[in-house]
């Protein structure tokens, strides 16, 4: 238990979860801080979203995690809320989870046995389901630090604040070429899991014109396959996908016209 | 005037029945909960309580506990407090069960399996019933009203132009504060127990009249008390009758006192919602959008049982033709019974659907005609002399033109509009647009309802000289005891500190009538007003009325002559000189006056996500004297937040009958980010006959804000969207199909 903001919203109606035995992290000092090294931001398991807001030097470099943090709830979940948490709980329409992977982050695991440092793209395994053993904590998640030249995200809820993402995007173009592809696309509420969208990011270094949002259609098709539930359909969420995919990245992409 | 109750609202002091702590009459109490129906409809054929549970221990209340009639007592006594072997909507209270471990009594819930053999429910509103779905009479209808003035048909066959149109509105859920709680225990009176009930709500007598009918009880052995109440918007109006009795049901066999406090799925669940709807309009209009005709067909959703559905059908159809003058008008409206939650009081109570047609469809009128929304509105605004549609003349003095004119004004109509135009030529993917619409609203009771009420307000002189207001009307946080000390003290000539207002407890105030309507300042207020005045002449002894320090004094004295007597003074309900109606015919003055409005709404769509925000809204309304400015900008402000909310966000979504988004997370109400600035206008044009001067302001915000949003959607996109809520997955499609 770190915030608790996810764990403790249901309580009272669920007594199933009365009946599990949680560990508090919050008094551990040493899980809460982030810190900087020559090539990596190092966030600890108990920092905030509040604490990344306060921060000016995320804001220039990561300022993706502002974005997410500032459109996570509102600033009550915000100041107790944490990364960690966010990940842990898996929900495919979590926040913090798609900048994270859009900035390449990865996740470290510790137990008794030791550590070890999973990708976050390779870390979830299915619905709410991920490699994280039972005896295994996060302690830190990881963003190596590099260049970029655009990065956006949105979010799209049933309102302005204190919303469930009904669909998302994090895309972000690293600078120089350090890989093949520049692209980072990452898309939640469209799949069990926050998930990168290799088709799109190939989509969009493949060169091919983009005239109008529904030409992204085919490589969403075959990232990504949406459901209707209680918050949003799937025609929705694919034709929003689209639209802001398109007006994201129209005129950042010389592709995107 | 600060708000009486403000400070120990803001300190916490004033508390909810469920934050109270388990003293005096509630010490010892028991927790109560309910045993609920697991499908819309069918034959009960067992309660399996789980293992695990020492039942022994608990105490269950089943139909047979009720001493009475298993009735909840309304317009037509066919709601069951407990099914009685049968339900006929998801979450229909079935049984009950009690212990003094809230959380031992949770999981016991959870254990209890209600089995039903299921029937073929009806879900859709909309749908004729097949045979099998039939419920109640031969066609589901619970109630059909007509209103009829002129000849619709003979102008329909000559008319030049005919405009047709089909309009939809959800449910909505209430979403007070505070969630239905009530407390009920047992105590001694000189003619045996007293089953007192204490808890939120917005109408004691009705709630008194509920416990005494199905415990077979009279008014001397029931107590209805209120505790301080979270709002209500009408959702308090007939649900705390059921809850009430459930307290009371499970207080007498446990001989303890027992407290039931709904959480909010289980409140969002489980009680009443606005009523969907359904409106048909065809439209006889000339090439300058004159009306020539109008033909509207209302079609309610009324749940499983009658409730008030056939009064807010009433309220609904007698606003459908809108704030227009009209020769021809044919009105048929009618609630069908399905088996949904029973469909209930909602702020407006009716109107505010049949406003949302009919203001929606006066703008698809202009667009077909050519013509702007403001000319089709300034050619069939009422005028004074003129009638409604059930031949109402309408008089006051209130210019609706100017009201109209003024709104332009002082919004800048014709700027916004060009703005708009030239910000969508420019941006990719924001269009903006204005959008407008005019509304009325009837204040009290409709028709004869008031003279039926028979409303009575005491006012007492206390022996230190101050007065106490004596009145059935609650404060559930639209400041009801404030604007109450306000008129008292004016029409005494006191300072406000000088006035109490009495928190109802059926034992102590007469039945000024519930707390609903829009009624409580005009016409309960003009009660205070006259009981004043009564007490006044009675202490001034023939001479003039006492008033101010006078009346005080001569208060003192009464009191020292009558040592330990009680000096009060009653007002009962006239109504106003010449206002006749016929409730057979619904031909005649439907109410007493009405209240009307202007409301201009500006917002932004967001092409990629086809979200609409409301940039700015502005709302002018005629409440005849405001008596508090805040308390009343209050109310405009809350009652377009609360319809922001209805038109765009708030949205019920079903699972077999059931509300399957019953939490705060999936149930979309607006948040403060998502309010825009609301600019309240208010047009001061005292009503004779209402307290201080004073009409109904509480349901008026309500009406006008879905249309105007709607509105300015359609002239923001060019797209034509018909229901609401408008979500951005309805309006979505709407704009691909859009060119
Ligand atoms: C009103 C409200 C609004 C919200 N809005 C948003 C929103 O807009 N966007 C969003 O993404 N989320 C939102 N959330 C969900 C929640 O706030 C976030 O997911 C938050 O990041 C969770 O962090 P926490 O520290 O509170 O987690 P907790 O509730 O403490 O834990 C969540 C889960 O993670 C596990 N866990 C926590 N820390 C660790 C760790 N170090 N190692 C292993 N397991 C761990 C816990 O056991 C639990 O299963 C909202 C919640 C509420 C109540």
């Amino acid at each position: 238990m770190a915030g608790a903001t996810d764990l403790l919203v249901h309580w009272p109606i669920r007594p199933e979860a009365q009946d599990k035995t949680y560990l508090d992290l919050s008094a551990i000092s040493e899980l809460r801080p982030f810190r900087w090294t020559d090539v990596s931001l190092h966030i600890g398991a108990l920092t905030t979203y509040w604490d990344i807001l306060r921060d000016p030097q995320t804001r220039a470099e990561f300022p993706l995690l502002h974005e997410a943090a500032r459109q996570v709830g509102a600033i009550q979940i915000q100041s107790r809320g944490t990364w960690a948490g966010n990940i842990a709980n898996g929900s495919p329409a979590a926040d913090g989870v798609p900048v994270l992977l859009a900035y390449d982050a990865s996740v470290v695991l510790t137990s008794m046995a030791g550590s070890r440092e999973i990708p976050l793209r390779e870390y979830y395994t299915g619905y709410r389901n991920s490699v994280r053993r039972s005896d295994e904590l996060i302690t830190s998640i990881i963003l190596p630090r590099r260049r970029y030249d655009f990065s956006v995200f949105h979010k799209v809820g049933a309102r302005r604040a204190q919303a469930i993402t009904k669909v998302g995007i994090a895309v972000t173009r690293e600078a120089g070429a350090r890989a093949a592809n520049p692209w980072r696309v990452v898309a939640s509420s469209v799949a069990a899991t926050v998930r990168r969208c290799p088709a799109i990011e190939a989509f969009l270094a493949s060169g091919a014109l983009v005239r109008v949002p529904s030409d992204f259609f085919a490589s969403i098709d075959a990232d990504i396959r949406p459901i209707d539930d209680i918050r949003s359909t799937a025609s929705y969420r694919r034709t929003v996908l689209a639209r802001l995919l398109y007006h994201s990245l129209r005129g950042v992409s010389a592709t995107v016209v | 005037m600060l708000r009486i109750e403000g400070l120990s609202k803001l300190c916490g002091a004033e508390r909810y029945l469920d934050d109270e702590p388990l003293e005096g009459p509630l010490k010892g109490c028991l927790w109560g909960m309910t045993v609920r129906s697991p499908v819309s409809r069918g034959r009960i054929r067992d309660i399996v309580y789980g293992a695990g549970f020492n039942w022994s221990e608990f105490v269950v209340v089943t139909p047979d506990d009720i001493p009475g009639p298993n009735e909840t007592y309304l317009i037509e006594n066919d709601q069951p407090v407990l099914a009685p072997g049968y339900v006929r909507h998801m979450h229909e209270p079935v049984a009950l069960i009690a212990h003094a471990d809230r959380d031992l009594l949770r999981r016991a819930l959870a254990s209890i399996r209600v089995q039903v053999d299921p029937e073929p429910p009806v879900l859709d509103f909309r749908v004729p019933p097949r045979p099998e779905q039939i419920q109640r009479g031969t066609d589901n209808v619970i109630k059909q009203l007509r209103i009829c003035k002129g000849d619709v048909e003979k102008v329909f066959a000559t008319a030049p132009i005919i405009v047709e149109g089909e309009y939809e509105t959800g449910a909505q859920e209430h979403v007070y504060i505070e969630n239905n709680a009530m407390a009920a225990w047992i105590e001694d009176g000189p003619a045996g127990d007293v089953v007192v009930v204490r808890g939120s709500m917005q109408c004691p007598y009705y709630v008194l009249n509920a416990v005494k009918h199905a415990l077979k009880r009279d008014e001397t052995r029931v107590r209805i008390m209120q505790s301080p109440t979270g709002g209500g918007f009408g959702g308090k109006e007939d649900y705390p009758s059921t809850i009430a009795l459930h307290a009371a049901l499970l207080a007498l066999k446990a001989q303890k006192p027992v407290k039931i406090v709904y959480d909010r799925s289980e409140d969002m669940a489980a009680t009443t919602k606005r009523h969907p709807s359904l409106v048909r309009h065809k439209t006889a209009v000339d090439r300058n959008g004159r009306l020539l005709a109008q033909k509207i067909e209302v079609i309610l959703d009324g749940g499983a049982y009658v409730t008030l559905s056939p009064v807010v059908l009433s309220r609904g159809i007698i606003h459908a033709a809108g704030p227009y003058s009209c020769d021809h008008v044919l009105i048929e409206g009618r609630a069908m019974l399905t088996n949904s939650v029973p469909y209930g009081a909602f702020r407006g109570f009716g109107a505010p659907q049949t406003i949302f047609a009919v203001e929606r469809h006066m703008d698809r009128i202009a667009q077909k005609l050519g013509i702007s929304p403001l000319e089709v509105r300034r050619v069939n605004l009422l005028k004074d002399g003129q009638t409604t549609s059930t031949q109402q003349t309408i008089c006051g003095g209130t210019d609706r033109h100017a009201l109209l004119e003024r709104a332009l004004g002082e919004t800048d109509y014709a700027r916004l509009l060009a703005q708009a135009e030239e910000f969508n030529r420019e941006h990719p993917y924001l269009r903006r647009g204005v959008g407008i619409a005019t509304v009325l609203h009837g204040a009290g009771f409709t028709g004869n309802g008031e003279v039926y009420l028979n409303s009575k307000v005491d006012v007492a002189g206390l022996p230190d000289g101050r007065l106490e207001v004596l009145a059935a009307s609650t404060e559930m946080g639209q400041g009801t005891n404030t604007v109450f000390t306000r008129l008292a003290a004016d029409a005494a000539d006191y300072a406000t500190d000088d006035v109490l207002v009495g928190m109802p407890d059926t034992f102590r105030v007469p039945n000024s009538g519930p707390t609903v309507a829009s009624r409580t300042v005009m016409v309960v207020g003009k009660l205070i007003e006259r009981a004043i005045s009564d007490l006044a002449a009675q202490l001034g002894g023939g001479g003039s009325p006492l008033r101010g320090k006078a009346l005080k004094d001569a208060i003192i004295a009464w009191h020292r002559v009558n040592g330990g007597g009680s000096l009060k003074a009653r007002a009962t309900y006239t109504p106003p000189p010449n206002v006749k109606f016929d409730d057979k015919k619904y031909i005649g003055d439907a109410y007493a006056t009405f209240a009307w409005g202007v409301c201009v709404a500006h917002v932004e769509v967001d092409l990629r996500t086809a979200a609409v925000r409301v940039l700015h809204f502005t709302s002018l309304q005629d409440i005849g004297k405001v008596i508090n400015p805040t308390l009343a900008r209050g109310q405009v402000q809350g009652g377009t937040v609360q319809a922001i909310g209805w038109a765009l966000s708030e949205e019920l979504k079903f699972k077999d009958g059931g509300m399957a988004n019953n939490s705060l997370t999936n149930y979309i109400i607006p948040t403060s980010d998502d309010v825009p600035p609301i600019r309240v206008l208010f047009h001061e044009n005292p009503y004779e006959h209402g307290g201080g001067g004073a009409k109904g302001v509480g349901e008026l915000p309500m009406d006008g804000p879905a249309p105007a949003i709607l509105n300015a959607v359609a002239h923001a996109t060019g797209c034509d969207p018909l229901a609401i809520p408008l979500t951005p997955e309805r309006l979505m499609p709407l704009l691909e199909a859009t060119p």
